[in-house]
């Protein structure tokens, strides 16, 4: 049997919003190689929706598809709807994830959520020093 | 779609020539080896049989060898069963750093009932020094493991050097020789040591089967205690069919040694020179002329070993990675990390093992999948952008 799904499958050999925003809106970097995953997360931001998301990511099969339907699912919603993204709202859209994988779950998630952090604080509706969660490093 | 099979380094298939050699004791031939009447005589001449094959395949004695269940239990069986057997000598043991689990665990494991263990360091290309085994023997150093050729990257160890230096000093010695009996020539006099593990998988033999070498005179605890089989030493009835099946692929890879060494060879040098002139940034990992003939690894930079696996697994390629992706506990393979690959660049590790039955063709197959992988997945990847950057910024 297969350890990923065909939803795992089909963003991992397709992944949706692959690239960088030249002049994003907001940037969020989580992970970092040495633990094997990295996401960077690109949002541009209008009328307080997200108007476009994109992403790269260095990662296995799971990291990568988790990227890209997070992104597929942030798409078009408001900054307050894209914040309750949850890691096992992601898992669930891909169909389940093996257990050793739901960190890229979380991984997709936080992204998303600093790169609309990131948006705040620069229009200075966020106050900064949020404090780092325990599992980014930066 | 072709199918290549190229992770002859998780196990082998098994040649039609060996079930056939296994069918019969699976059928009719039933008998348990213990036992005195006519189906006993049949399964023991079969297992015995099978014990003079094994023992040619090493050079020992017959007697010597000690069947068991898996390169695993071979591996155990040794550590733990030679180190107990002399512990009222001592209670120091020495590895190298790049063991195998089933050796590293097992002196975990002594560690816990009261041993110490020193881990010898490697190279850059996976090489154990001699000399550093030798600076690492105590007065109660009861112990050196060392293994024969690493299946990750390849290298071969100077165990004959080892075992020398180690012999002088009065000290048994064990080599984990798994990824290289029935592959390359080992002779268990020649080299020197005291015990040996091997496995059936990994020369086209079945699962489930192994055997310890022990060199006659030398001490080891039982591991299963129970009846008289294999000397007292490993107690259960004997999986007979698997035994004749390792006893029938151990004469095959006597016979087909030197024409099989110089078939993977050739395509192990054809993929190594195809890939390093096809991609940028790939490493070849391990010993650049003293590695096991089929064996291919390397490091891709900027990106993870489990994505490139399973793009190459939709094109019918079978391959292994030590990326912390692709292991369950998470973490990068020791054996990389040891040889003083950064963390990040072993995430890329990429391993090809060949088989008999690839062909050329097969290579030039994995040389032509493989490049539009490593692109795409480096499009997609930050590290690679980043290097891209700082390369653009004249670092």
């Amino acid at each position: 049997m297969p350890i990923y799904s065909e939803k795992v499958m089909d963003h991992f050999m397709n992944p949706r919003n692959v690239g960088e925003i030249e002049d994003a809106d907001g940037i969020g970097e989580v992970g970092n190689p040495v633990c094997g995953d990295m996401m960077t997360f690109y949002i541009k931001v209008k009328d307080n929706h997200l108007s476009d998301v994109k992403f790269k990511t260095f990662g296995c099969g799971a990291a990568i598809a988790v990227s890209s339907i997070v992104s597929e699912m942030a798409k078009g919603k408001t900054l307050e709807e894209a914040k309750k993204l949850t890691p096992a709202l992601v898992a669930e859209e891909l169909e389940g994830l093996p257990k050793n994988k739901y960190h890229c779950s979380n991984l997709g998630a936080q992204a998303l959520n600093k790169a609309i952090d990131n948006y705040l604080e620069k229009q200075g509706k966020m106050v900064k020093s949020k404090g780092r969660r325990k599992d980014e490093k930066k | 779609m072709r199918k290549v099979y190229l992770d002859n380094a998780a196990t082998t298939p098994i040649l039609p020539e060996v079930l056939e050699a296994m069918l019969p004791y699976l059928r009719d031939a039933y008998g348990n080896p213990q036992s005195l009447h006519g189906w006993g005589d049949e399964a023991r001449e079969a297992i015995e049989d099978a014990r003079a094959k094994v023992a040619a395949l090493v050079g020992s004695q017959p007697e010597e060898i000690i069947f068991t269940s898996s390169g695993t239990e071979s591996n155990n069986f040794a550590i733990k069963g030679l180190a107990m057997a002399q512990q009222s000598k001592g209670k120091h043991i020495v590895v190298s750093a790049i063991e195998h689990f089933s050796t590293l665990h097992s002196a975990r494991t002594l560690e816990k009932w009261g041993f110490e263990m020193t881990q010898v360091p490697v190279d850059r290309h996976g090489l154990v020094d001699p000399n550093e085994v030798s600076r690492s023997l105590r007065k109660d150093t009861v112990l050196v493991s060392v293994m024969h050729a690493n299946s990750e990257v390849g290298t071969i160890q100077p165990i004959r050097e080892i075992a020398g230096l180690v012999k002088e000093a009065g000290v048994v010695f064990h080599t984990d020789a798994v990824a290289a009996a029935g592959t390359i020539p080992v002779d268990v006099r020649e080299l020197g040591v005291d015990a040996l593990s091997l496995a059936g998988n990994q020369f086209y033999g079945p699962k489930g089967v192994g055997a310890l070498w022990l060199k006659k005179g030398v001490r080891i605890i039982p591991f299963l205690d129970g009846g008289v089989q294999e000397g007292g030493r490993r107690a259960g009835t004997e999986n007979v069919p698997a035994i004749v099946g390792l006893g029938k692929a151990a004469e095959l890879a006597q016979t087909e040694m030197k024409s099989k060494m110089a078939h993977l060879s050739t395509l192990r040098d054809r993929l190594i020179e195809g890939l390093l002139s096809r991609i940028e940034h790939v490493i070849l990992t391990g010993h650049p002329t003293q590695r096991l003939p089929g064996n291919a690894s390397f490091c891709v930079e900027f990106i993870e070993g489990e994505a490139m696996l399973m793009l190459l697994s939709q094109r019918g390629i079978a391959v292994s990675s030590g990326s912390a992706c692709t292991s369950r506990a998470l973490k990068a393979s020791h054996v990389l990390t040891a040889m003083g690959i950064p963390a990040e660049v072993a995430q890329g590790s990429l391993l090809f093992s060949f088989g008999r039955e690839d062909t050329e063709e097969d290579v030039d197959y994995v040389l032509e999948a493989l490049p539009p992988i490593v692109d795409r997945l480096r499009q997609m990847s930050p590290l690679y952008a980043k290097f891209l950057k700082g390369r653009k910024g004249g670092k």
